[in-house]
């Protein structure tokens, strides 16, 4: 065992079925010791099975969970150096505040419990209602107990199940820096389970987006966001525009795409070597709005459609876009609000966008996979 | 000048809206007061009124304020008294022993059981009480089954080693009153402890969980505190009741299991001293109160949620 790897989470081969229902199917996962981890998915991916399974309150079927060079699989939870955050906060309503927090220490026989438990109080800013009961509290106070109640232990690992579920908007926003914040103060590993994108993306050293019981990918939130490797990520953070191309031919770094009958081009590193069909992507943000005619700015080399106008929404900050194809799809198109001529329902534009913001997806994938859990989740909270 | 009148008239809040009287909650009050007052208050004030009497029923009674009746009858049936709270106590303890697992696997474990089970244990009551104590008489008769398994596992020694049983016989003795009482109010243990049990989110005994605490912890750190309403519940239900009980002493026990509900009874209706009854059952109900109170308070129950 080598220095770096001594403390990582590590689940090999983890699987865990209900009946003939497989909730979480084969999973293997590095989690770097003292890294924020976010596991990405819509409701009923197998995130929180993941999650009970390495907090020791579910047993998986198949496969093994070691901390650092220790197998854990076959121990309790109340044997296992790793706490959680739980969705319902699941504080002890006959307890104080105090005694919440002092919780697991005392269990440990751990000694200075009290002063160890008001420092963690401290560290969430709630020292002041140590002597409180749980039931006077508001719901984001409730939120940071248990918080404070899981770190005060200093575990290996801090399991966060939706920490921030039952929150408001405000507050989530709050608490999410917030949590970063502790996160790199005590320098424990956060598992972070959401199906908040935004979230995980703000949050997260590392994402690992699962779908169905599987990983989809793992990846840094700017790698997953500029180069999905599957419809489903590119659907589930954020959005795409994904369009059904062939390859006709590759000149040198370049790519050359028939994407109903308009050559488009992507960078020849982005396919993979022998792909003839695929979905070539790109992020409504990347496409600009060119009126017919008008110069475009940028280099002639731009990837350029031309539609119709179908819908317009003008949000503050920026104007999204429907436009419609000659082939019927609409495409999205996320417009900043920085000055230009906004365009008019039904008006005949151009879009533009650079060959390398593009990405490919291969051919035989759904291209609405993950779109639908998004929308969703999002309208669930 | 101006700028006074002006905050002036800043700081008298206008007159708060005069609230509406409703006597809605009054009216509904009514009939409940108005039951309590005819068959709780009036009865009591008779019986109160009836322990300071004296006489006797064919020449009547007059109210002569007669203190001594008290002190009489506590002279002379304090050991039933005293039998009376250690037996109850004991079948309160028996039946929260047996209760509790039980009404935890019904709460927690039983799924789609659960109902089935409520109705096993309600079923009981379908019967009289007297019928199910009678039925106490024939299951614990010398040559019946239990009376020979108690005797080949020498449970029967044990017994009477605790000075519960007198002889080889389990009938008429101590263990036959206790085991009667046990059984009789098991129910009224249950119930409360089944309503506060399933309450109990499951989720509070998984976080004790992954806060180390061994499964043994988390019941006396968790789950018995949560369930506490439910244990004072049922204890209350079933000391109350058992202390004045007056049929498992009378068709289980014999003459040294006397228990006071027993001697009132006989006092009432067989030696006909009313004033004695009366004293005797004015005082059965003040060392209720008194034992209930301390319970109560040092239970903390109001702490709870």
């Amino acid at each position: 065992m080598t220095e770096s790897t001594s403390g990582d989470l590590r689940l090999t081969g983890v699987t865990k079925t209900y009946d003939s229902f497989t909730a979480v199917d084969q999973l293997d996962l590095v989690i770097p010791r003292g890294s924020f981890f976010a596991l990405l998915g819509p409701s009923g991916c197998g995130k929180t099975t993941t999650l009970r399974m390495v907090a020791g309150l579910d047993q998986p079927t198949i496969g093994q969970i070691w901390i650092g060079d220790r197998d854990i699989t076959n121990t309790k939870a109340y044997q296992r150096n790793v706490n959680t955050v739980f969705q319902s906060y699941a504080l002890f309503p006959h307890l104080s505040i105090i005694d919440n927090v002092s919780f697991g220490l005392r269990r440990r026989k751990v000694e200075n419990y009290k002063a160890k438990a008001m420092e963690a109080l401290e560290l969430v800013q709630l020292a002041h209602i140590a002597k409180k009961k749980p039931g006077q509290l508001s719901g984001g106070m409730q939120q940071r107990v248990a918080l404070a109640r899981a770190v005060v232990n200093r575990p290996d690992v801090l399991l966060l199940d939706e920490p921030l579920g039952a929150l408001d908007l405000k507050l989530r926003r709050q608490m999410q820096i917030e949590l970063k914040q502790i996160q790199s103060e005590v320098g424990i590993t956060f598992v972070h389970v959401t199906h908040d994108q935004e979230e995980a993306m703000t949050m997260a050293d590392t994402i690992a987006v699962m779908n169905a019981g599987r990983l989809e990918q793992v990846g840094d939130p700017a790698t997953l966001y500029e180069h999905p490797t599957s419809t489903f990520v590119a659907n589930f953070l954020g959005q795409s525009n994904l369009l059904e191309a062939t390859v006709k031919g590759r000149y040198g770094a370049i790519a050359e795409l028939d994407v109903h009958g308009v050559d488009l081009r992507l960078p020849v590193d982005r396919l993979k070597a022998d792909t003839t069909k695929l979905w070539l992507g790109v992020r409504p943000e990347k496409l600009r709005l060119v009126e017919p005619g008008a110069g475009d700015p940028a280099s002639l080399e731009n990837n350029r459609l031309s539609g119709v106008v179908t819908d317009a929404s003008f949000t503050g900050l920026a104007t999204n876009y429907l436009v419609r194809m000659p082939w019927g799809q609409e495409l999205m198109v996320v417009q900043q609000n920085d000055g230009m001529p906004r365009a008019e329902t039904g008006a005949q534009v151009n879009l533009a966008w650079a060959p390398e913001h593009g990405f490919a997806l291969s051919g035989d994938q759904d291209s609405h996979a993950g779109a639908q859990d998004q929308a969703d989740d999002s309208g669930a909270t | 000048m101006a700028a006074p009148l002006a905050e002036l008239e800043v700081t008298t809040a206008p007159p708060p809206p005069r609230a509406r009287r409703s006597y809605t909650p009054y009216l509904l009050l009514l009939p409940g007061l108005a039951w309590l007052v005819v068959f709780f208050v009036v009865p009591m004030v008779a019986l109160a009124s009836q322990s300071l009497q004296t006489g006797d029923p064919e020449s009547g009674y007059v109210q002569t304020w007669h203190f001594q009746t008290y002190l009489d009858a506590l002279s002379q049936f304090w050991p039933q008294f005293v039998r009376s709270i250690v037996f109850a106590g004991a079948a309160t303890f028996l039946t929260l022993l047996l209760a509790y697992p039980l009404a935890y696997f019904m709460a927690q474990k039983a799924g789609r059981w659960k109902n089935f089970l409520l109705v096993l244990v309600i079923a009981p009551f379908f019967t009289s009480f007297l019928i199910r104590t009678l039925a106490w008489q024939i299951i614990l008769t010398d040559n019946g089954p239990v009376a020979g398994l108690a005797r080949t596992t020498h449970f029967s020694d044990l017994l009477q080693w605790l000075q519960l049983t007198s002889n080889d016989s389990l009938m008429n003795s101590r263990f036959a009153v206790i085991a009667g009482l046990t059984y009789n109010f098991l129910p009224f243990m249950i119930l409360p402890l089944y309503a506060s049990l399933e309450r109990l989110d499951h989720r509070l005994v998984e976080a004790a969980g992954d806060l180390y605490a061994t499964p043994i912890k988390t019941f006396w750190r968790v789950t018995w505190p949560l369930s506490l309403p439910g244990v004072v519940g049922g204890t209350l239900l079933t000391f109350i009741p058992a202390a004045g009980d007056f049929i498992n002493s009378r068709l289980l026990g014999n003459t040294q299991t006397v228990m006071i509900g027993q001697v009132i009874d006989s006092e009432f209706l067989r030696i006909q001293d009313y004033s004695t009854a009366a004293a005797l059952s004015f005082m059965l109900m003040l060392v209720i109160v008194v034992i209930v109170a301390f319970y109560v308070r040092r239970a903390g129950t109001e702490e709870l949620v």
